[in-house]
């Protein structure tokens, strides 16, 4: 079996399987009962000034069938009081002294304020600090929390503050409410971060009642944007994750999160740089349990892969993230259909011919044979009727060779390489009105 | 007769595979309930959501340990389990007036996937130097020998036919699941290092008792029951366990099979004898049974299969004598308006079996454990697998406990 321990920026845990701050890890119960059934390490619930919630507080949005695709929260840090967290901290690290037990801080912007609560926090035995710059509703009305992880001087100098008296590591959470994620993760850097994690959650509103108007979650009528995550999230995480992590002034190690629910989903993120994984909303969903086939499955794939350690997969994936300048424009595609698969829904047809590039021709149905056929002349490798279409493997994109040598728009813009002749049959879609 | 080609498409598996379009689509449907009924359905508790969960990550190898670390006959249990009234019949989506998940071709889809690549899931345990005799290689004495290898007691499994398996190998209806699936699933657990001695009858349980630190009984029932009515010893009358056996033994078309064939009794084993012998080509294929169709043993759905298949049933018809010249011709039978006579040539005789009479074992002998049909009368693979699993847990306790 693979080797899923982790030391994360100095902290040890079992695997790289953390509990994002948040309703999960709100208790000494949740969090002891989460590491009992396999999780290697969580971040305590956003202790700060004890809040009050209001009680309409999730929205969802469900995908057909499935619920919660994406989800958001209006919910506050903690409501417990400081003592009562740590002392739970320093219980659950006496009891899992093998876990990584983290504690995510958010107070007031006063040196002697931060100071004050990292002390105690050391105090308790947890092996590391999570600075809460991330939460994008509420507490950053407040001045905490996004208003501070939005601008870079503040961000570092919080980050100062921290290290000054913290004798353990400190993460900073960055929240991705911003328009260049990797401004906030030099600052946090230069303040002296030990390590980054991401991405906090997205303003969003999950949607409207239409009978009513009340945006949701409604709290008697009125809402307020929140905090988007979920498996919506999850391609957003994974570009800002590998932005930072590409980054070569930030060279601190990345704690992934935002929308992970499967062992796949953390492949990726480790792929593109993340040393940890962290997890919410997929446990607010289905429980603890979860964690057997996030462990069980990423150990599978990695065995069967020939993968060790997760040193082995850190990053594979990372060099190949790069400008669009860069690519490859003699890379050319078509689109191949294996009629044999092919249910003959016209799915790539309509997306195709409306949509995209009228690459695919209709033939009728009557004869029993296809229905559809690529025009290879006028397909441009785009992958959209490879998206659409519902059979697996049906329709497949083929690389069509030529003897052209790779060129970017970097080199051609500059005078350099020549392009391969490419489809000249661009916009053909006509449309004659129908006869009255 | 048949041609070879028909033959095939009559007893192919009656409910194929699922794609793995159609796996992942279906995987994605379940809920993943907590505290499942489809797996307090389960006699063996298999963890259903958690491995339907697998197979919706692609964790396919994961799902099939899932399952098989809780029943070792998960292969078999995928082809052959009464679903209907078991995990399927208690999935939720039943209260939401839904189709409920297809757990047992998932349970396939996963299982298939290490079968066919030959994954090896399980190890021995380190050598205990305990020994435990199995009389009877069916899937109780099979389960049983599974988990005490992998706890690393040394097993020796006796069974007095030539290939192991019990009824999995020589029983189950040919649709639904092939010997070579059942052998496979043997094979796996043999590779664990069961020492299996076929053609063997035990005679009796206190030398092996001398010998071995514990032993377990599950060797099954006995032979189908008699009518005992006259003519019942013709040509032409054969009971349903050796009308099925020699079907799963043979190439098809050589396996006899009357032009009208009578089953009398109406449990499951026959309707598999009714819907096989239709299937191999009998003009008719009627049951005959001595109560009304709300009495029928049988499980519905299996009621229903085999009107599809095109089979006749008399109800409120008790047999009273085997007709004919030298041989089989026809089935007197008494109803409410009198005697009449079902004209067959072919009865086959399905009303339960008897109890192995044989062998005797002691009830409460701290050494001696017993599952199987031999212990619950006769029931399911799946109830088989429970009783061995849960007996390899008494011995372990017993003999690493003293």
């Amino acid at each position: 079996m693979a080797d899923l321990r982790t030391n994360f920026a100095g902290i040890h845990s079992p695997n790289p399987f953390w509990l994002a701050s948040g309703p999960p890890t709100n208790t000494y119960g949740q969090v002891a009962k989460a590491f009992d059934q396999g999780w290697g390490g969580a971040v305590w619930k956003t202790i700060g000034e004890p809040i009050i919630n209001v009680f309409s507080r999730y929205g969802s949005v469900d995908l057909g069938q499935n619920r919660m695709m994406g989800f958001n929260n209006i919910e506050l840090i903690s409501d417990r009081p400081i003592a009562e967290n740590l002392k739970e901290i320093a219980e659950v690290k006496r009891n899992y002294p093998k876990h990584a037990v983290i504690a995510s801080l958010m107070v007031e912007s006063k040196r002697e304020v931060w100071h004050e609560m990292v002390k105690q926090t050391v105090g308790t035995g947890a092996d590391g600090i999570e600075l809460n710059f991330g939460c994008p509703h509420g507490m950053s009305e407040r001045g905490m929390g996004s208003a501070v992880g939005q601008v870079p001087d503040y961000t570092c100098q919080i980050v100062e503050w921290v290290k000054e008296v913290a004798t353990i590591p400190v993460i900073v959470k960055l929240t991705p409410n911003v328009t260049d994620i990797t401004y906030i993760a030099r600052a946090a850097v230069k303040g002296g971060a030990d390590a980054l994690s991401l991405i906090n959650t997205i303003n969003s509103i999950v949607g409207v009642d239409l009978v009513t108007f009340e945006p949701q979650p409604s709290v008697a009528g009125k809402s307020s944007h929140g905090g988007y995550c979920g498996p919506a999230v999850k391609p957003i995480a994974l570009h800002l994750v590998s932005a930072v992590a590409g980054d070569p002034s930030v060279k601190i190690p990345i704690s992934g999160i935002g929308g992970i629910a499967s062992w796949r989903d953390a492949a990726e993120f480790i792929a593109l740089g993340a040393g940890t994984l962290q997890v919410c909303t997929a446990v607010m969903h289905y429980g603890f349990r979860i964690i057997e086939d996030l462990v069980d499955g990423l150990s599978n794939w990695m065995d069967e892969r020939g993968h060790r350690t997760l040193a082995d997969i850190q990053g594979r994936a990372l060099p190949r993230v790069t400008k669009w300048e860069n690519l490859d424009l003699n890379y050319h595609l078509l689109a191949h259909i294996d009629q044999d698969k092919c249910i003959k829904c016209e799915l790539c047809w309509t997306a195709c011919e409306d949509g995209a590039h009228q690459a695919i021709r209709r033939l009728p149905r009557d004869n029993g044979g296809p229905v559809v056929e690529i025009i290879d002349e006028a397909c441009v490798g785009c992958n959209l009727c490879a998206a659409v279409c519902p059979v697996q493997d049906c329709i497949t994109m083929r690389q069509v060779p030529n003897d052209y040598p790779a060129v970017s728009w970097k080199e051609y813009a500059a005078g350099k390489g020549k392009l391969a002749p490419r489809s000249e049959h661009f916009h053909t879609a006509t449309w004659s009105p129908r006869s009255k | 007769m048949l041609s070879d080609e028909q033959l095939a498409r009559n007893f192919a598996d009656i409910a194929p595979p699922l794609t793995s379009d159609a796996a992942l689509l279906e995987a994605n449907q379940c809920l993943y309930c907590h505290d499942a009924p489809c797996t307090i359905a389960c006699p063996t508790h298999i963890d259903v959501p958690a491995f339907i969960k697998k197979i919706a990550t692609g964790n396919l190898r994961g799902s099939a340990r899932v399952i098989l670390d809780a029943n070792p006959f998960g292969h078999s249990c995928a082809r052959a389990c009464p679903v209907e009234v078991l995990c399927e019949g208690a999935c939720v989506l039943n209260d939401r007036d839904e189709q409920p998940i297809k757990i047992a071709l998932l349970q396939r889809h996963a299982t298939d996937y290490v079968l066919e690549r030959k994954l090896k899931l399980f190890t021995p345990g380190a050598a205990t130097g305990k020994r435990v005799a199995i009389v009877g290689a069916g899937p109780a004495g099979l389960a049983c020998a599974r988990d005490l290898r992998r706890q690393g007691h040394a097993v020796t499994v006796f069974e007095s036919k030539t290939q192991p398996g019990g009824l999995n190998t020589y029983g189950i209806a040919e649709y639904k699941l092939k010997a070579d699936i059942a052998l496979a699933e043997v094979q796996d657990i043999l590779d664990l290092g069961v020492e299996l001695k076929t053609g063997v009858t035990v005679e009796s349980i206190d030398r092996l008792l001398a010998e071995y630190d514990a032993v377990f009984v599950g060797v099954g029932l006995g032979s189908t029951k008699k009518l005992g009515i006259p003519g019942e010893d013709l040509p032409g009358v054969i009971d349903a366990l050796t009308f099925i056996e020699h079907l799963k033994t043979h190439p098809y078309r050589e396996t006899p099979v009357g032009r009208h064939v009578v089953v009398v009794g109406a449990g499951n084993t026959a309707i598999d004898a009714v819907t096989q012998a239709k299937r191999l080509g009998a003009a008719t294929a009627t049951i005959v049974y001595r109560r009304g169709e709300a009495e029928m043993p049988c499980y519905h759905y299996e009621y229903e299969l085999a009107k599809r298949d095109g089979c006749g049933f008399r109800f409120n018809a008790a047999p009273l004598r085997v007709l004919g010249n030298g041989a089989a011709a026809g089935l007197e039978v008494r109803t409410a308006i009198g005697a009449e006579t079902i004209a067959c040539d072919m009865v086959i005789v399905a009303i339960g079996q008897g109890e192995r009479t044989a062998l005797a074992w002691p009830k409460d002998h701290p050494k001696v454990f017993v599952g199987g049909d031999c212990a619950n009368g006769g029931a399911e693979i799946v109830n088989a697998a429970a009783e061995g699993v849960a007996a390899a847990k008494k011995i372990h306790e017993r003999l690493t406990n003293g």
